[in-house]
């Protein structure tokens, strides 16, 4: 096996005395989804937030590609190729589909000191703007205000923002979140097909859409890892199943 | 892809030039319409009415200016009559200096000012740049209301100086004796001297559609609807937010040098607080955000400013209450109420 | 430059701090609370000076006067809040500036047509005219210490008000969540209508006091109103400490930048040029001041994010 493109190692934090994260480590390999699952307050949403950069933790480190990140600002991370979609929607949502992925581009190139050159026909933004729209499937909405779509539509058109920025490692959220089952469908079959180019750390409530796309499972209860193991594994493990069963009800 | 293609056929030059939606009528409606009334007026022998096209045309470049910063940046801005002021006293000084033939600021090495306009315009761009950089970077290290009561401050503080530096007329102000010149142009004449004022709108406004139709405009509106975002694609909102600032505060001190002389006196009263409310009232009641809403803020300001001006004394009371209306019941503003919903791509 | 000059214009200046904090804390209440940003508190300043002046000039009472003046701007704050304000609190901080703005036009026309452009005045009661002698040789003005007395019994006043009453803790706790005191289940619009009452009653104060020192007229409240402003920037907006402490630094620095600059630049300038220069820069000197903090702590001195 290669380098991990992500390695988290014993990360800690602490809200005063609530322990959100303890010894955690997790990483993330080319061509996989790891997924991470637990319980609603098993500190999911914490050891994110010290991923992308929100939060910093009390002890541990985190590498991006070999490179330690873990005193890396926000906007550092994400140029160094962290990638991640958001679980709140945050797309301007007064602009066009269209409009909204172009600035993600844009910021790709490096380019916004750029005052003369008309945008709305700037091939260098405006095709591949068109090629990740038509890997998406939303060519067809890419006139069309962010404010009028659905709710799937709105992940698909973050997740093709969070594309459009070339990562080398995706977070994903709760990507299935909220989406119909058709939605949800088409989500895991792009998933399926992305993973081959960018790695995915996944964070998903939907259980059938987890067993059906990671390639390993790591288990949060309290802040820690519980289990971890391939998708079949985790299924049958009694522990997760306790956990799990016992107090998560969707 | 369709959009690439369709930018390099000829029809797409052409429609660029001829309007197609109700606005771009509009839009054209505006400024035919202006200078229409210059020349009407011209003709009927009606100064007063030619002197007033100048003054919407030059008003409207400077709420032009500021709604690069107001309405494209979100900035709200309560100190642009600090730029308005600084391009007024630039033009007011030098024309001083030129005119009592004495170095400026009375120190010996100085140039004994100009009365040439475009000598003129390049110090008031040169200074209200570094004007609007250094109170920008300040302003925007704030945001929210600290942003607008910041901006309020500093524009104070230039009025307050302006009126106590005896030097330069401090409360009484200063007259502009002989208008400054520009070559081959006659700047006496009144109807030259709109068409001056009208070019600089026209291109200020122009300069305002590149920009916000650029890679630099489209990180300033992200910027304003959600600079979060913009700052995870790795994009820092602030140098935009400030560049757009500084390029607002040119455009707004460049009107301040036109009005100037349009007037043939500078004053304190350029730098006041109550400039900076109306500027931003005449943005908001043309259209904030649309690209020719400050030129139909200031035409229908300028208008009842003049009208209901003749009829009372007290104007400004019928003013508040319609901008209270406008406010609390007609977010568009006027170009909102004629051209419907603004339209994205 | 002698010891009781000094003195006299720190008493000068901390009585300005008096009359600034009485504006500032209204206003730094008002957006506490209610996310607000008001440019008309200057209005009621000046409807405080008008109705203190015509009250006591028809009953010859200056103290009538005054407590009908700062009652007549609460309840103009009142009636302000109940038909415009309370649309506003929504909105975002433009409309709110464009709205109050609107008023301010409104107010200063109106009183204009009623009274005409000709101030009033209103005189110093009897038993406060005249000097007091304090130690080290130094008289000063009764009114004006008078009015430093106030001040310190409006912040005391406004500090248990704030941390010892039921209505302060309300106040508290609309600071800190507006949704919680929802649940709690305290009335929020009256709440809302009485700390704007109270910022307007406190600027009404401010404005008859002061109205005896200078004269009444339209457009007074504008320049202690953008004072004001810096004072809350400067400690702070949302935060009564931070009102206080900017309101008595703004006041002493600007009082003593009026008096002492040009004295000392006379010491090295030609008598009119120290004059001019020293009095551009006093001028400036409350606002590079602000700038100064600001450049250091952008929330202001005690202000919180």
């Amino acid at each position: 096996m290669s380098e991990p493109i992500l390695r988290i190692e014993q990360l800690n934090k602490s809200f005063g005395a609530l322990k959100a994260t303890r010894e955690v480590s997790l990483d993330l390999y080319p061509g996989e989804i790891h997924a991470l699952i637990g319980p609603n307050g098993a500190g999911k949403s914490t050891l994110i937030g010290q991923v992308t950069g929100n939060l910093m933790p009390d002890s541990g480190r985190i590498f991006l590609a070999g490179e330690d990140i873990t005193n890396r600002k926000v906007a550092e991370r994400a140029q160094l190729g962290l990638g991640r979609s958001f679980q709140i929607s945050s797309l301007a949502v007064e602009l066009s589909v269209r409009r909204n992925v172009m600035m993600a581009i844009q910021a790709t190139q490096g380019s916004s000191f750029r005052f003369w050159k008309p945008v709305r026909s700037d091939s260098a933004l405006l095709e591949p703007t068109a090629d990740i729209l038509e890997r998406l499937g939303l060519t067809e909405r890419a006139s069309t205000l962010v404010a009028e779509l659905s709710h799937g539509e709105r992940r698909l058109v973050e997740m093709a923002c969070a594309l459009a920025l070339k990562p080398r490692v995706m977070l994903l959220d709760e990507p299935m979140a909220g989406m119909g089952s058709e939605g949800a469908n088409r989500m895991v079959a792009f998933l399926a097909e992305l993973k081959q180019e960018v790695p995915i750390l996944l964070i998903e409530h939907d259980m059938d859409a987890v067993f059906q796309l990671a390639d390993r499972v790591s288990v949060l209860v309290s802040g820690a890892v519980l289990a971890h193991g391939s998708s079949d594994e985790i299924r049958n493990h009694p522990a997760v199943r306790e956990a799990y069963l016992g107090e998560e009800t969707d | 892809m369709t959009t690439v293609l369709n930018s390099l056929k000829p029809q797409a030059l052409v429609s660029t030039l001829i309007p197609q939606t109700r606005e771009h009528w509009i839009n054209l409606l505006l400024i035919l319409g202006l200078v229409g009334a210059a020349l009407l007026a011209q003709y009927l022998g009606e100064r007063f009415y030619v002197n007033l096209a100048s003054r919407i045309a030059i008003i409207a470049m400077a709420a032009v200016g500021l709604n690069l910063a107001l309405g494209f940046g979100g900035m709200v801005s309560f100190g642009h009559a600090a730029f308005f002021g600084l391009g007024g006293y630039v033009a007011g000084i030098c024309a001083y200096h030129a005119f009592n033939m004495n170095p400026a600021l009375g120190i010996g090495f100085l140039p004994e000012g100009t009365n040439q306009m475009l000598t003129i315009w390049a110090f008031t761009l040169v200074l209200s740049g570094l004007l609007g950089l250094a109170i920008g970077k300040i302003s925007l290290g704030t945001s929210g209301v600290y942003f607008i009561m910041i901006t309020l401050a500093f524009a104070q503080m230039f009025y307050y100086f302006g009126i106590s530096w005896p030097a330069y007329g401090g409360e009484d102000g200063l007259p502009i004796y002989l208008r400054n010149e520009l070559p081959l142009i006659d700047t006496n004449n009144r109807l030259t001297f709109f068409f001056v004022a009208a070019a600089m709108l026209l291109i200020s406004l122009w300069l305002s559609q590149r920009l916000m139709g650029s890679r630099f405009g489209a990180a300033l509106t992200m910027a304003r609807l959600n600079p979060v975002r913009l700052a995870t694609t790795g994009v820092d909102p602030q140098p935009i937010k400030l560049m757009a600032f500084v390029i607002s505060a040119m455009i707004t001190a460049l009107a301040g040098a036109l009005y100037a002389d349009l007037n043939g006196f500078v004053g304190p009263n350029m730098l006041s607080w109550h400039f900076s409310g109306e500027l931003i009232v005449i943005v908001i009641l043309g259209g904030v955000g649309r690209l020719y809403g400050p030129l139909a803020g200031a035409i229908l300001f300028v208008l009842m400013e003049t009208w209901l001006g003749g009829v009372t004394r007290y104007w400004q009371f019928w003013l508040g209450l319609i901008l209270l209306g406008v406010v609390l019941f007609a977010r568009g503003g006027l170009l909102g109420l004629l051209a419907g919903r603004d339209k994205d791509v | 430059m002698t010891v009781a000059l000094i003195i006299e214009q720190i008493l000068n200046g901390i009585q300005l701090g008096t009359m600034l904090f009485l504006m500032a804390s209204g206003l730094t209440l008002v957006f506490g609370v209610m996310g607000l940003i008001n440019l008309a508190h200057g209005s009621f300043y000046m409807a405080g000076a008008f109705v203190t002046a015509i009250v006591a000039a028809t009953t010859g009472s200056f103290w009538i006067g005054l407590l009908v003046g700062t009652l007549a701007a609460a309840a103009i704050g009142v009636v302000i809040e109940f038909t415009i304000i309370r649309r506003l609190y929504d909105r975002d901080h433009l409309d709110q500036v464009l709205a109050t703005f609107a008023l301010i036009l409104i107010f200063s026309e109106g009183t204009y047509m009623i009274f005409g452009s000709s101030p009033m005045f209103l005189s110093i009661p009897q038993e406060l005219r005249g000097s007091v002698n304090l130690p080290l040789d130094i008289s000063y003005s009764k009114y004006r210490l008078a009015i430093i007395g106030m001040g310190i019994v409006v912040a005391v006043g406004l500090y248990l008000l704030i941390s010892k009453t039921r209505l302060g803790m309300r106040i508290r706790a609309g600071e800190n969540d507006r949704e919680m005191i929802g649940a709690l289940g305290v009335d929020i619009k009256t709440l809302y209508t009485l700390v704007f009452a109270l910022g307007a009653g406190l600027a009404g104060l401010a404005g008859s006091t002061i109205g005896a020192l200078q004269s009444v007229r339209v457009g007074m409240g504008e320049p202690v109103l953008i004072m004001a402003f810096v004072v809350i920037v400067i400690g702070g907006i949302g935060s009564i400490k931070g009102a206080l402490v900017g309101a008595v630094l703004v006041g002493v620095v600007d009082t003593m930048g009026r008096v002492f600059l040009p004295m000392t630049l006379s010491n090295f300038l030609p008598a009119s040029q120290a004059m001019s220069i020293g009095s551009s820069i006093s001028a400036m000197l409350i606002y590079i001041m602000m700038a100064a903090i600001l450049a250091f702590k952008p929330n202001g001195l005690f202000g919180s994010k």
